[in-house]
């Protein structure tokens, strides 16, 4: 074990980490938008609204995510008289921006079948009695279904959001410098193999629980009305008048 | 619809090589999580503690690096031990072996989760029932655990299954030249990159959805004979 190795890549392999967070923000904040909507169109009772949803999300969710970024990163090539003709070849030229048009494609299928569950999750009473309070469509959606979906989905968002996390390693596959990135680029230049690897999988592993004790803390400050009030054995034994 | 101007063959045989690298891959892991399962719900502190530190690391790091580790490190490892006691050997993985030993060892701590909530699913009384009867642990786990247990771990392993043959697509990584790595190599050849990984995913999508067709036949049957509200 070669320890002054690992000591001199750490700075570079936390700016790996850097451009792995940063992709992972990104896709999920764009994914998330993208889901709300397509979440709602994939419940639609109308088969123009629903089947395309469904489409979309039967297609990303199964298929590997390394043939989808090469199917945007390469297969962007053999349309490329046409892109440069509209001006988007600029765009798909870039292995970073195919990355994350992929990633964002990719969370926002798996965040709208979670939206989904969350969505048919909901108790019937609650939408009933709304209805029953005149509220309908949108301001239904927008009061009631959606907060309360939203706080039914958290636990498997959190999930979806470690997937994402871990599976912007793949990114490095197409030269992007992540943590993976970095990790391979300094192995290949000093052959410390297992010191390397496993100093970066020590920090996607940091990384990794950390993100799920943040969602463990949302999920535990949003419950606060679901549990048991906190009781003082020494103030339950004193009488109330 | 596909031109692939005679490609087509090396995608077929690429698939085979996906399904039996998945195939290997998923054995594997049930093996695996059926150890890991008896670890977790054990009573041996050794063994618990070895499960649970099995599926907390391999389910922090993603798979793509956990596939390096495996298949760049470990030979590193043992010549480097083998160096320092004096021999001098030279270890080379086989792309195949070193993707099942990998996936399986990975996917391997999800089957464990599926396999531990299985056990817990079923009604303690089964159990204590068996042992009243005057069966070994060993006898009560194989007769009367075992065979509820599949029932419950049905709808998770199928999950297991369908992330496992998707995460196959890793292996092209390290030169199996699996669905993946053969589009890979097609696309040098003809330079239809859209083309050749288009018939790749949907080659991928037939898998998922055969599978998914699968998963709720062997439910169904699984499932014969047990009572639904």
């Amino acid at each position: 074990m070669d320890w002054q190795i690992i000591v001199d890549s750490i700075p570079a392999l936390l700016e790996g980490m850097g451009l792995t967070v940063q992709l992972t923000l990104i896709s999920l904040v764009a994914g998330f938008f993208l889901a709300i909507p397509l979440g709602v169109m994939r419940l639609s009772s109308n088969p123009i609204f629903s089947a395309p949803a469904l489409g979309y999300v039967f297609f990303f969710r199964g298929t590997p995510l390394l043939v989808q970024i090469f199917l945007i990163y390469y297969g962007s090539g053999q349309f490329r008289p046409f892109l440069q003709e509209v001006g988007l070849w600029e765009f798909f030229r870039e292995a970073y921006f195919c990355a994350l048009l992929t990633l964002i494609l990719n969370t926002a299928a798996y965040t709208t079948e979670i939206f989904r569950g969350g969505i048919q999750a909901v108790p019937h009473g609650e939408v009933e009695a709304a209805r029953a309070c005149g509220m309908s469509g949108f301001t239904l959606y927008r009061r009631i279904i959606l907060p309360k979906a939203l706080r039914l989905a958290l636990p498997a968002y959190s999930n979806e959001v470690v997937f994402l996390f871990q599976s912007t390693s793949l990114v490095s596959i197409i030269t992007l410098m992540d943590l993976t990135g970095v990790a391979r680029v300094i192995v290949a230049r000093t052959f410390d193999v297992y010191e390397i690897y496993i100093t970066a999988g020590l920090i996607y592993l940091v990384v990794t629980y950390g993100i799920l004790w943040v969602f463990r803390t949302v999920e535990f400050k949003l419950s606060g009305h679901l549990r048991d009030r906190a009781v003082d054995p020494v103030e339950a034994l004193k009488l109330h008048p | 619809m596909f031109d692939l101007k005679g490609y087509g063959w090396m995608l077929w045989e690429g698939l085979s090589i996906t399904l039996m690298v998945g195939f290997c891959s998923l054995l594997l892991a049930m093996v695996m999580g059926l150890l890991g399962a008896w670890g977790k719900l054990s009573r041996n502190k050794a063994a618990n503690l070895t499960a649970t530190t099995y599926t907390t690391v391999i389910r922090g790091i993603p798979e793509l690096l956990l596939l390096l580790i495996i298949f760049y490190g470990t030979p590193t490892l043992i010549q480097n031990t083998a160096e320092s006691m004096g021999f001098d050997i030279l270890l080379d993985f086989n792309p195949f072996i070193a993707g099942v030993l990998t996936l399986g060892f990975i996917y391997g701590a999800f089957a464990t989760e599926v396999f531990r909530g299985a056990f817990l699913a079923i009604p303690k009384g089964q159990g204590e029932a068996a042992r009243a009867m005057g069966m070994s642990r060993m006898l009560a786990f194989r007769r009367i655990l075992m065979p509820q247990m599949w029932r419950f771990a049905l709808p998770g392993l199928g999950n297991v299954w369908m992330v496992l043959i998707k995460a196959t697509a890793l292996v092209s990584v390290i030169g199996l030249e699996e669905l993946m790595r053969k589009s890979y190599i097609a696309m040098g050849a003809i330079k239809l990159p859209f083309t050749l990984f288009f018939a790749a995913a949907m080659m991928y999508l037939a898998i998922t959805a055969v599978s998914m067709l699968g998963q709720r036949y062997v439910e169904r049957w699984a499932n014969r004979g047990i009572r639904r509200a």
